[in-house]
């Protein structure tokens, strides 16, 4: 019979899921050891000692990180709202209307896409000394604000794209005028897209080191820089500790994400059933 | 009796729980346009795709040339196939696209250089050697795709919907020009469609497939007037059915009572007094007058005439509620909707189905 | 004069009419963009041609000569090394991320979005926590050597750190989950009737592969590269946290230019050159899906 093709096809598939088990395994191995050395019992992290919890209570008592993951996070929230905010009615005019500039501030939305971080850093760097500008919070956000918002406004665009623009046109049609209509109907059409850019740019911004490390003081300081400057002498478990709980905290919102919005499914197919 | 090219037996497909190719037995004979007819799912699609080596056999064997291919890839196989959407390749020109299965067997590129040449010219694409499947309108993909398979001089070329996509006035000359090429290649084609006119203008055979088995394999001719089961009656062309109960069947002709006691004559023969039947009639085939004729009692009112373009289409109800279509080629003076007619037909162009078991009344 | 004022105001109103959705939704991201992108990159440019004084501040001079420093033997090995460090992450990156890709490409849609979800997830978890796990593993007492030397594969430890592998190791702990995403993306919009036609006109997988599959990928596979050579070549943390300060990269070299020595004119110029290569590299990415477009219906 068809044994012999049956067989090699087999073994593919076998091969294929190994193939991809081994990808995992690579990228998945730096975490799994982030995870196990934030148990361990002992400070230089080499071999297994004994399991501790003692790492998450420096962590949380006697620690400066918390307050370094607490600026962090004040820095990704704002920047986040304000390049959701920029970039989402930004992506809506640079799609509707046609003006002078546009193919400059198109181009200019482009930069810090493709160019290295490094350069993006020392631009900015640069900006800020040449207008006297201190470096620290503010800083670090204006320049998080304007890495985020290329992502958001590529993010909207693909949103925009798919858009049925006469809805739109029906709401004018039907008296509404141009800020009724934004805020009643192209504003809803457009959450899922904002929510997935405000996503983007949360992680783009917490995570940043290169520019974050150009532009910040030497007093205000974000997570992922503070990591840096300590990773030369070698980092402490309680970081393993925080980065565990980051990912753990991550995965929750994840596993939430999708329950809800499984749930959101089947109410909304329990509402077409009631309907027929 | 003619060379076997292609053989199935008892070949099963299941995809998952779903059993969608049931003990499927067929023989396809050199030479031969056959087509396989059938609603979509019907499984027709996957049947060429095994053929093709595109999707293996859960059970079963098939072979091609008395050579069993179970064990063969799709690159080992002799068959090549034209498929629904074309499937050209987009990054290569009309050229590349037809060298493609000589240059993947390493011919000579002068040899593929005359050979490409050939088919240009017989599929009418002369001059279009650079362009790319972009550039090129439907019909012309469709010439593209049908050469790239026929340069390999495949021994059977299989085509799944290959006319789907065009326009109706494309598609009938497209259907011409593939039943000449075939003839002039005496190459075997195995054509998918769900398009009973197709279907019926180009094939030598046609099997009409439903729910992953061959409801009746024959000529067009014979499979439109006599089809086997009331699936084919109602998928090829149209048909009214009646359904009745055998009262005589003397001299090969059978005599009908309706539900309602209607009486209906036919020609039959193999059929038993006193068995149930569903009496089939063509529209074109069927008439009406004022007048009664022996042998007849199928009673109702025109409720409708309608000028379909070439024909005029009546529609009867009859008294038990049951509506039958009748087409004529000009309209009745003295007949008016609301009038009361009798329906009956010539004896031989009624013909009967059995209501179990899937034989022809022939 | 009244007459005239009327006409103006009604001028005014009808410009403000025209222009206020353009201005009010435009505006904002225009001026971000302008002050925070264009004219620091105008400004880079512009240094980049200016002298230093001794003290580390610009004097507006113009000169080549940070342009003609590139060239020592000194920088240029520097350059090379990043060139080759960061080609040889992409082609582990292509030839870890392609077949993966693939693969997840071929499950139904459910188990590739959660599959491609799996790879993302240590994107988002904190790189330089993720590079010191790297650094832990490869030390010289650290669990790698500590297993092989337990089994007696070696009889000495390996002194893997602070080498070009572990930093190409790092590099590809960064890189990797973004690799995959371009060519899911593009295996995926992949017709695989395409593959199938090969197939029947008699191609054997890897003529299939290399004459169709791949062809009509380029698109994600200079996405991938973009998105891989380019980073590795800036991403001065990794050698950092990896390599010691041993291994030195043109990421590092920019960034001690304007961090540590301060020599901005210097470090401008150097940054130039890396805008140019990305520039070459993105030239070549938008001819490739341009091409993409074209032929894809």
């Amino acid at each position: 019979m068809a044994a012999k093709i049956k067989k090699r096809r087999k073994r593919l598939k076998i091969g294929g899921t190994l193939f991809a088990f081994l990808v995992y395994a690579f990228i998945y191995t730096p975490i799994a050891v982030m995870v196990v050395f934030s148990f361990n019992d002992q400070r230089i992290n080499y071999y297994w000692k004994g399991f501790t919890f003692k790492w998450y209570e420096k962590l949380f008592t006697d620690s400066d990180l918390l307050s370094y993951l607490w600026l962090s996070l004040f820095i990704a929230v704002l920047a986040t709202v304000i390049s959701v905010i920029i970039g989402t009615i930004g992506a809506l005019g640079l799609m509707r209307f046609e003006f002078m500039l546009k193919k400059v501030v198109n181009t200019s939305l482009y930069i810090p896409v493709v160019i290295p971080e490094v350069v993006m850093g020392l631009s900015l760097l640069m900006l800020y000394e040449s207008v006297n500008m201190p470096l620290g919070v503010t800083a670090i956000l204006l320049a998080h604000v304007t890495f985020c918002i290329p992502f958001v406004v590529i993010i909207m665009r693909g949103r925009l794209a798919g858009m049925d623009k006469s809805v739109e046109e029906a709401s004018m049609d039907l008296g509404a005028n141009r800020l009724t209509t934004f805020f009643k109907i192209t504003l809803p059409m457009l959450i899922p897209g904002i929510m997935s850019s405000a996503f983007m740019s949360f992680t783009l911004s917490i995570d940043d080191v290169i520019i974050s490390n150009f532009v910040s003081g030497p007093t205000s300081t974000t997570l992922p820089v503070k990591i840096l400057s300590m990773v030369k002498v070698g980092l402490t478990p309680d970081i393993n500790a925080l980065a565990t709980i980051m990912v753990m905290v991550l995965l929750l919102g994840i596993i939430l994400n999708s329950v809800f919005q499984a749930l959101m499914k089947k109410r909304a197919s329990i509402n077409i059933k009631t309907y027929f | 009796m003619a060379d076997v090219i292609v053989e199935l037996e008892k070949v099963n497909k299941y995809f998952g729980q779903n059993h969608v190719i049931k003990d499927f037995d067929l023989r396809i004979i050199e030479g031969e346009f056959l087509t396989l007819l059938g609603p979509s799912g019907c499984g027709k699609t996957t049947i060429l795709r095994m053929i093709a080596g595109l999707e293996d056999a859960t059970s079963g064997t098939i072979k091609i040339q008395d050579e069993r291919v179970e064990d063969k890839e799709a690159y080992e196989r002799d068959v090549n196939t034209v498929f629904q959407s074309y499937a050209l390749f987009p990054h290569m020109t009309t050229y590349e696209n037809i060298a493609y299965g000589l240059n993947v067997k390493k011919i000579p590129k002068q040899e593929i250089k005359e050979r490409v040449r050939e088919m240009l010219e017989m599929v009418q694409l002369m001059g279009y050697e650079g362009r790319k499947p972009d550039m090129m309108s439907g019909g012309q993909k469709q010439r593209v795709a049908i050469a790239r398979a026929l340069i390999n001089k495949p021994k059977v070329l299989l085509l799944d919907e290959p006319l789907g996509a065009l326009d109706l006035k494309l598609r009938k000359q497209m259907q011409i020009e593939l039943k000449r090429l075939q003839k002039k290649l005496n190459i075997t084609f195995v054509y998918v469609t769900h398009d009973q006119e197709e279907a019926l203008t180009m094939s030598d055979r046609i099997a009409v497939m439903q729910e992953g088995v061959v409801e009746q394999l024959g000529t067009p001719d014979e499979i439109y007037k006599y089809p086997g089961t009331k699936f084919v009656a109602g998928f090829i062309g149209e048909s009214n059915i009646f359904e009745g109960e055998i009262i005589s069947a003397k001299n090969g002709i059978l005599k009908v009572a309706g539900s309602s006691g209607e009486k209906m004559t036919l020609l039959g023969s193999g059929f038993d007094e006193g068995e149930p039947i569903q009496v089939c009639v063509r529209p074109e085939a069927a008439v009406y007058s004022k007048e009664p004729k022996d042998g007849f009692s199928l009673k109702g009112t025109v409720r409708n005439i309608i000028f379909v373009g070439s024909q005029y289409r009546t529609l009867i109800l009859l008294e038990n509620g049951q509506e039958v279509k009748i087409n004529r080629g000009r309209k009745d003076r003295d007949i008016k909707e609301g009038d009361v007619v009798y329906i009956y037909w010539e004896d031989e162009d009624g013909f009967g189905i059995r209501k179990k078991g899937q034989e022809t009344q022939k | 004069m009244n007459e005239k004022n009327g006409i103006t105001v009604k001028d005014k109103k009808s410009w403000f009419r025209r222009n206020g959705p353009v201005l009010s939704t435009t505006g904002p991201i225009s001026v971000w963009m302008l002050v925070f992108v264009l004219i620091p990159m105008l400004y880079i440019i512009f240094i980049s041609f200016m002298t230093r004084d001794v003290y580390g501040g610009i004097v507006y001079d113009f000169t080549l000569d940070n342009y003609k420093e590139i060239i020592q033997p000194l920088y240029l090995k520097v350059i090379w090394k990043s060139l080759k460090l960061a080609f040889i992450t992409t082609v582990i990156c292509l030839l870890l991320g392609y077949p993966l890709a693939y693969y997840i490409a071929g499950k139904p849609s459910k188990t590739a979005a959660k599959l491609i979800m799996l790879v993302m997830i240590p994107y988002w978890t904190n790189s330089l926590v993720r590079l010191y796990s790297v650094n832990l593993l490869g030390a010289t007492n650290g669990p790698i050597n500590n297993i092989l030397m337990d089994i007696g594969l070696i009889s000495e430890p390996l002194d893997m750190l602070y080498s070009d592998g572990i930093v190409v190791i790092g590099l590809l702990t960064a890189m990797l989950p973004f690799s995959v995403l371009p060519l899911y993306a593009s295996i995926e919009k992949l017709d695989k009737s395409l593959l199938e036609a090969s197939r029947d006109l008699g191609a054997r997988p890897h003529i299939t592969f290399l004459k169709v599959t791949i062809p009509l990928t380029m698109p994600g596979i200079v996405g991938c590269v973009l998105l891989v050579f380019i980073p590795s070549l800036g991403m001065y943390y990794v050698p950092e946290a990896l390599g010691g300060g041993k291994v030195m990269l043109i990421g590092s070299l920019v960034r001690n230019q304007f961090l540590v020595t301060k020599n901005w004119p210097f470090g401008a110029s150097l940054a130039i050159l890396l805008v140019l290569m990305t520039l070459a590299m993105v030239w070549i990415y938008t001819r490739v899906s341009k091409m993409d477009d074209l032929e894809v219906f």
